[in-house]
């Protein structure tokens, strides 16, 4: 059969996947963490722990505030020595829960072993509240969280689960390893996550140019009903949940709408693992697969990390990074955020550290529109990113509302492609923000 | 410890440079060019290096003096004075090619504000306004003696032979056959006419090159050539006699060079695919009709700028195909 691709826009950047030839090792605990409460989309977590309290691993550290925020765990055991705000990988000031490591001491319920459990043995309601109590967030990047998620409205009604491994963004391999080294963890984990939402069908995604995680996903499915593993073209950004949704169902998410107004449920591979790891094996999130990547590092690694590892810590172990300036991505290249601090720890969402050189990346001057219209072409929305650049420095709020500037997905496709260099992305996120809070104060009257 | 760069998403760029975009189109244009060298020698060697200095002097000095920045990219100019001077008749005196660089860079590029701003083709432009003010010299079809050990081709070019002997009532088809005009001979390179539309065939071999570097997409000229040939086979097929054919069309006047290199020009042309089909067809319709119907025996320079004119309004009205509804 083809490979599918979704249907508007996208690039085809170099892949760089240099380290899918390295299998997921296990990363030494560090002497210290600093694990965020802001590892999920929407507020932060409540400090549970205080100053000189003893933790093990998995212990509950913060709990939810609020509808859309999540548990988190500690990853290590030890005294807590600090509950204080410190700036995380994106450089904002939130509160850390700072651990002295002692042993490795686990909660008692957690099961270590590599056995697989296949029997799932809870209903769909305990299945949901474990999920919630493991602290499991979306961890493609966007780390929401994932019981909610898992529990759409009374009114919307999900018909299909999908999986995605499709790993779009150049020199990412975490995905791509834990398909091949787990996958019938995933598929378990998809299993339970279709039993909570009671659907029947279920779509694994992985792009073609990783035919071995392909080949594991198909034969760990090959028992199972309604699951189908589907190959995808290599096209960037595959793995946005919005395109994923129309290469696999042909079904568009509204402008303004979520996932679920079209039957689809989104879950990224790496997030089945965690599901798996936390209802059957009682293992909340307190680690996760990244790469660590770059031309310029001696060595590329797939690494199982503690969450709130700094991440000095990680690079040092790959014989640092060098002397010459960098940029530290946090994430892939497309859409990563560059890391200001090196004493930054990992997340929930942290996928990648990509270390590029300057040459790699420095941002050429910026010329003069030709009006190639290639940037109209990459789009994956279908917007202009041209005439949003233009309305966007005349500051033209309401031409650009009308041209719908708030369907962005900040993929990068424009900028990425763009010949003369203009910094459309830049452009486009500071004119979508003015015109957000536009909209919003509207709403509000 | 290293210096960290921080800066938004996302962190690499495209190799595909303004740059690398600009050296393709040339590259391109290279094989046309060295064939016309062959058939038509000195005289259109002349020519181009009086183009491409005159052009570069042009554009260095209104920007340097006008505007105070630097040319943007050199190789922008370079193909608009090759395109210039392919539009030239090869026996063309070089004070012709001086004028048409004035004009192309000074008035139609320098004077909406340079390299992304004009609405005109540059060398279309400079072509067309020689056409207009130096008739004569525009259309006098001696070819010097090139490189190759063959005839020069003189006389009209095929199109004006065909508009000149239609006018005298004779059938189409005879003053093809009378003059030798097949559509063959077009292909290889024996068609009298200007510089650039010597060779059909090294004209493709530039387009193949475009579009396998991913330079241009095939929507502008496939659709130029499309609409050329629909309407002539229509017209061929109700008058033989009154009505040149679809391969006649194909092949003769600067249609390829027109098609390939003139409309596809990223400043000049829409953006969106719906745009660049409309644009195209627009094209061949005007062409076609100054073909048949117009006192020019050629109409490719004029139908290009008249559908110039649409883009800013194509760009405005055919939006891309949006994602969500």
């Amino acid at each position: 059969m083809k490979n599918r691709t979704f249907t508007i826009g996208g690039v085809h950047p170099a892949e760089h996947k240099l380290a899918k030839d390295a299998p997921i090792e296990k990363f030494p605990i560090p002497a210290k963490v600093a694990i965020s409460m802001a590892q999920h989309l929407g507020a932060p977590a409540t400090p549970v722990v205080n100053k000189g309290d003893k933790v093990k691993v998995g212990q509950v550290i913060g709990t939810p505030t609020g509808f859309v925020s999540g548990f988190v765990h500690s990853s290590v055991s030890g005294t807590v020595t600090a509950v204080e705000p410190r700036a995380d990988l994106a450089g904002n000031k939130v509160m850390h829960v700072c651990i002295d490591v002692e042993g490795d001491e686990f909660e008692q319920e957690i099961d270590c072993s590599d056995r697989i459990d296949r029997e799932i043995k809870l209903s769909a309601e305990e299945l949901l509240e474990k999920i919630k109590n493991a602290g499991i967030v979306g961890m493609g990047g966007a780390t929401f969280p994932t019981h909610i998620k898992l529990a759409p409205p009374k009114d919307k009604k999900a018909e299909y689960l999908i999986i995605n491994g499709s790993e779009c963004e150049p020199y990412v391999t975490a995905d791509d390893r834990l398909m091949r080294e787990h996958p019938h963890e995933i598929v378990l984990g998809a299993r339970i996550m279709a039993r909570v939402l009671g659907v029947e069908t279920v779509v694994l995604t992985v792009e073609e140019n990783k035919p071995e995680a392909f080949e594991a996903l198909s034969n760990a499915t090959m028992r199972y009903v309604g699951f189908n593993v589907f190959r995808m073209k290599k096209k960037y950004p595959q793995g946005g949940e919005k395109q994923l949704i129309d290469a696999v169902t042909r079904r568009r998410v509204p402008s303004g709408g979520l996932p679920i107004d079209t039957g689809c449920v989104v879950q990224n591979v790496a997030t089945a693992y965690a599901v798996y790891q936390a209802v059957q094996k009682n293992k909340p999130l307190i680690e996760r697969v990244m790469t660590v990547t770059g031309q310029c590092l001696p060595e590329q690694k797939n690494y199982l990390v503690r969450i709130g590892t700094p991440l000095s810590a990680i690079l040092d172990s790959v014989g640092g990074i060098p002397a010459e300036s960098v940029k530290v991505v946090s994430g892939g290249p497309m859409m990563g955020k560059a890391v200001a601090n090196l004493d930054a720890t990992t997340q929930k969402g942290s996928s990648c550290l990509l270390v590029l050189t300057p040459e790699q990346t420095a941002r050429t001057p910026e010329m003069v529109c030709i009006r190639c219209g290639r940037c109209t072409q990459a789009c994956p929305m279908g917007l202009e990113p041209w005439l949003m650049n233009r309305l966007g420095r005349a500051g033209d709020t309401a031409a650009l509302e009308e041209n719908k500037i708030y369907d962005c997905i900040e993929c990068g496709c424009c900028q990425f492609t763009c010949p003369s260099h203009i910094p459309l992305l830049d452009i486009v996120r500071t004119s979508k923000a003015d015109v957000m809070k536009i909209i919003r104060s509207r709403a509000k009257k | 410890m290293a210096r960290l760069l921080v800066s938004p998403s996302p962190h690499f760029q495209s190799p595909q440079t303004t740059q690398v975009l600009m050296n393709d189109v040339l590259i391109a244009l290279a094989p046309a060019t060295l064939v016309s060298l062959l058939f038509y020698g000195w005289n259109a060697l002349l020519l181009l290096a009086v183009c491409v200095a005159t052009c570069l002097l042009c554009e260095f000095l209104i920007e340097k003096y006008l505007l105070g920045r630097k040319i943007p990219s050199i190789s922008a100019t370079i193909i608009t004075a090759v395109l210039l001077a392919l539009n030239l008749p090869p026996a063309a005196p070089w004070w012709i090619a001086v004028i048409g660089s004035i004009a192309a860079i000074g008035i139609a590029k320098m004077c909406f504000g340079g390299l992304g701003q004009n609405i005109f083709n540059p060398a279309i432009f400079g072509r067309v306004f020689l056409l207009v003010s130096f008739p004569v010299a525009m259309t006098s079809w001696a070819a010097p003696q090139g490189w190759l050990p063959i005839d020069a081709f003189s006389g009209a070019t095929p199109l004006a032979q065909i508009n000149e002997g239609l006018r005298q009532g004779i059938p189409a088809s005879e003053i093809i056959a009378e003059n030798g005009l097949s559509g063959w001979r077009a292909f290889f390179g024996a068609a009298g006419g200007s510089v650039g539309e010597v060779s059909a065939l090294a004209l493709l071999a530039g387009f193949v090159y475009l579009l396998v570097r991913r330079t241009i997409r095939p929507h502008i000229p496939v659709s130029i050539l499309g609409t050329v040939v629909i309407l002539t086979t229509i017209f061929w097929l109700v008058n033989p006699d009154k009505f040149t054919g679809p391969v006649f069309n194909l092949l003769s006047g600067g249609l390829l060079l027109g098609a390939i290199f003139m409309a596809t020009d990223y400043v000049t042309s829409p953006m969106t695919t719906v745009g660049m089909i409309i644009y195209g067809v627009l094209i061949g319709l005007i062409t076609v009709l100054i073909r048949y119907f117009g006192s020019y025996p050629e109409g490719v320079s004029f139908a290009i700028l008249i559908a110039n004119m649409t883009v800013p309004l194509l760009n405005k009205y055919c939006k891309p195909k949006r994602f969500a509804a």
